[in-house]
């Protein structure tokens, strides 16, 4: 599985440009950026991967924020005692938050999750498996054109 | 293949056709249904006559939606009044000049350092043409626009791992990718080797055109003549003088032009959205806003967080915590409500509306997006670099690049947009500190122009994730979510309607908030009227 996973990823720069823009999620018709959204990030390392995605709204403690409404924190966070709950926001985003699936792998995700269990005053140690995340995604879903 | 030989009618000739036929109606007619005359679904400012004068409306938020709603609800009669988070009305229409601080989730707050006359449009810095809505109310409130420059020739386009990491001219990529693939089709077709044969009428006719098009020889070669020169520029410029001939440019290599996959953004720019004419307001994307306020500010109500929306038969109420200074909580009333509170806020609070409604809400995120802006001492990139206005693209996380599409050619310092990012580079600069966005934006972009790094004085960095009064930037709907949820999004729900952005089919454009507003405005008064 991790073996499969790294001959993926190593293939990844020899694609066109325009398939890696398919993989994350984009606004559709929008005033965007341009046609090369860019690829994600390519770390399977838990921390990183926080740092690259996740604390971008949930802040490098953890804690979250609140304007006009309140971004939860991870940090002391008891819905993370189940991991299935983490895995299924981080694979379908919830409310506001987008859905990640589609730019994180399993073994990316199982990282992720992972880390923000046993970190941030979280100490739920039972291992997070790319499996695990294999077993939760549903269909992706397709960005408009 | 159509094997009769009879050739079926192009959409001109079929125009042309039904114009000689029926008359110049029948025309413009057939060519609205075929999709070419129309603008956006803008059909003109929405008609409300014969309102219940003092019908009470809460309209919650003051961006370009609920300004327009309270406007045209307003004139029509109703009793409106405004709810707005911030401190100013305008929402994401907004611009950032020296002096203004800007304070993000987190705590992080920016001290804008802009000379007087600079600025940066965080949020949208650009209108189509066809954004007939928005540009009939810049015309209404005298908003005073100028040309944006979304194309321009002389730009750079790069690829880290092409041409030896070297930012390409725009014009020559253009030229090389167009000219070779014309040479690569003329020779195919002189070869007889498309795999379906075409009749030597049309064979002629794709030739010439490949001739003409990707300025080839008389031997159908894309080559570095005088021809070429043409469109691409010359190595040594046409002069005055003894020595004033010319050299011709020379093309890049045809394989390593295919493989840059520059051609993106070529085709980017060709997108209808993208299209020239573009434009922007003259000073700063806030006029818009502004020309809205002047007409609404007082009836609107800042500083203000709405808690709750409830309804039921006799009318709505919104329960709100004034947020900066005594926390009293309040209860508002009145017959009707629009709501353009963005989804991740309107997300978080209580909305009584039908499960429908209320699904709605929750299925569609916001996308994250983050703009840099970077002040220079000098516009080198005038002086230096000849590049007026524009974009110059990469494939490094910041994306592009953009130059000032307005006073040109003026002394002293000049802002650049440093980096603009939508998908997984936006995640990752919205979790940098602003002054890492702006280091970031800095090493990136002196890829592109070496000056950068001697010329800078001070930069900002707009992440959209932590606007504490959106949270995102704007909505990033689904082909899913749109079948499922987009209906019941759009559709006033007993005495709420929703407006915005992300109530439209132009998500992500200020025209898709004026659109979703005269919508959510046209639906709220025939149910007034039918009600009364």
């Amino acid at each position: 599985m991790r073996r499969v996973f790294h001959q993926a990823l190593a293939a990844l720069p020899t694609l066109p440009v325009v398939a890696l823009a398919l993989l994350p999620m984009r606004a559709a018709h929008a005033d965007v950026a341009s046609s090369v959204a860019g690829a994600g990030t390519t770390s399977t390392d838990g921390q990183v991967i926080y740092a690259q995605v996740c604390q971008g709204c949930h802040q490098a403690n953890a804690k979250g924020a609140t304007g006009a409404a309140t971004i939860p924190a991870l940090a002391g966070n008891p819905k993370l005692a189940n991991a299935g709950y983490p895995i299924y926001v981080v694979l379908n985003g919830k409310g506001g938050m987008p859905w990640l699936g589609t730019m994180l792998n399993d073994t990316q995700v199982a990282s992720v999750v992972g880390y923000v269990r046993t970190h941030f005053g979280n100490h739920y140690t039972d291992p997070v498996t790319p499996q695990d995340v294999a077993a939760l995604r549903g269909p992706a879903p397709t960005p408009e054109k | 293949m159509n094997r009769m030989g009879t050739r079926e009618p192009t959409r001109r000739q079929l125009l042309m056709r039904i114009g000689a036929a029926a008359g110049s109606m029948a025309a413009y007619q057939a060519m609205t249904q075929l999709g070419h005359a129309a603008g956006t679904d803008f059909s003109g400012f929405p008609s409300l006559s014969g309102a219940r004068k003092g019908t009470t409306v809460l309209v919650l938020g003051a961006g370009l939606a609920g300004m327009l709603a309270a406007y045209e609800l307003r004139k029509a009669g109703y009793d409106v009044r405004v709810l707005e988070y911030q401190n100013r009305s305008g929402g994401r229409n907004f611009t950032l000049r020296g002096g203004d601080t800007l304070t993000e989730l987190g705590g992080a707050t920016q001290h804008v350092g802009f000379a007087p006359g600079n600025y940066l449009n965080p949020g949208p810095w650009r209108i189509p043409y066809h954004h007939q809505g928005l540009l009939h109310y810049c015309k209404l409130f005298g908003v005073q626009l100028e040309p944006f420059i979304e194309v321009n020739h002389n730009a750079y386009l790069h690829d880290s791992d092409s041409f030896g990491g070297r930012p390409q001219r725009y014009r020559d990529v253009m030229t090389d990718f167009t000219g070779y693939t014309a040479e690569l089709l003329a020779k195919a077709i002189n070869q007889n080797k498309l795999d379906q044969p075409i009749s030597a009428d049309e064979q002629h006719d794709l030739l010439a055109a490949m001739k003409g098009w990707g300025l080839l020889d008389k031997n159908y070669g894309y080559s570095g003549t005088e021809l070429v020169a043409l469109r691409r520029g010359y190595d040594k410029m046409p002069g005055g003088g003894p020595d004033g001939a010319p050299t011709p440019s020379q093309p890049l290599g045809r394989a390593a032009i295919m493989k840059s996959g520059l051609w993106q953004w070529l085709a980017f720019n060709m997108s209808y959205e993208m299209q020239t004419t573009m434009f922007q307001p003259v000073g700063g994307m806030d006029m818009i806003g502004k020309g809205f306020a002047k007409h609404v500010n007082d009836i609107v109500t800042h500083n203000v967080k709405v808690t709750k929306i409830g309804q039921d038969g006799g009318g709505v109420t919104i329960t709100y915590v004034d947020d900066q200074g005594s926390g009293a909580v309040t209860e508002a009333k009145a017959e009707y409500c629009v709501c353009t509170i963005p989804l991740p806020v309107l997300a978080e609070i209580e909305v009584q509306a039908s499960a429908p409604m209320r699904a709605a809400i929750q299925a569609v995120p916001y996308a994250s997006s983050v703009k840099v802006g970077l002040e220079f001492k000098r516009r080198f990139w005038e002086q230096d670099d000849q590049i007026y206005g524009g974009i110059s693209f990469t494939n490094q996380p910041i994306s592009q690049v953009s130059y000032p599409s307005t006073r040109y050619f003026t002394d002293g310092p000049g802002v650049m947009l440093g980096g603009y990012m939508f998908g997984p580079a936006a995640y990752a600069f919205s979790g940098m500190t602003p002054a890492e966005r702006v280091e970031e934006a800095l090493k990136q972009g002196s890829v592109l122009h070496p000056q950068y790094r001697e010329e800078f004085s001070n930069g900002i960095g707009v992440a959209w994730s932590r606007m504490p009064w959106t949270l995102g930037c704007c909505s990033a709907w689904s082909e899913e979510t749109r079948r499922a949820h987009y209906k019941a999004m759009t559709t006033m729900d007993n005495r709420l309607v929703l407006a915005g952005e992300h109530a439209s089919h132009v998500g992500c454009w200020q025209e898709g908030a004026i659109l979703s507003s005269v919508s959510a405005v046209t639906q709220l008064h025939q149910r007034a009227v039918s009600a009364a």
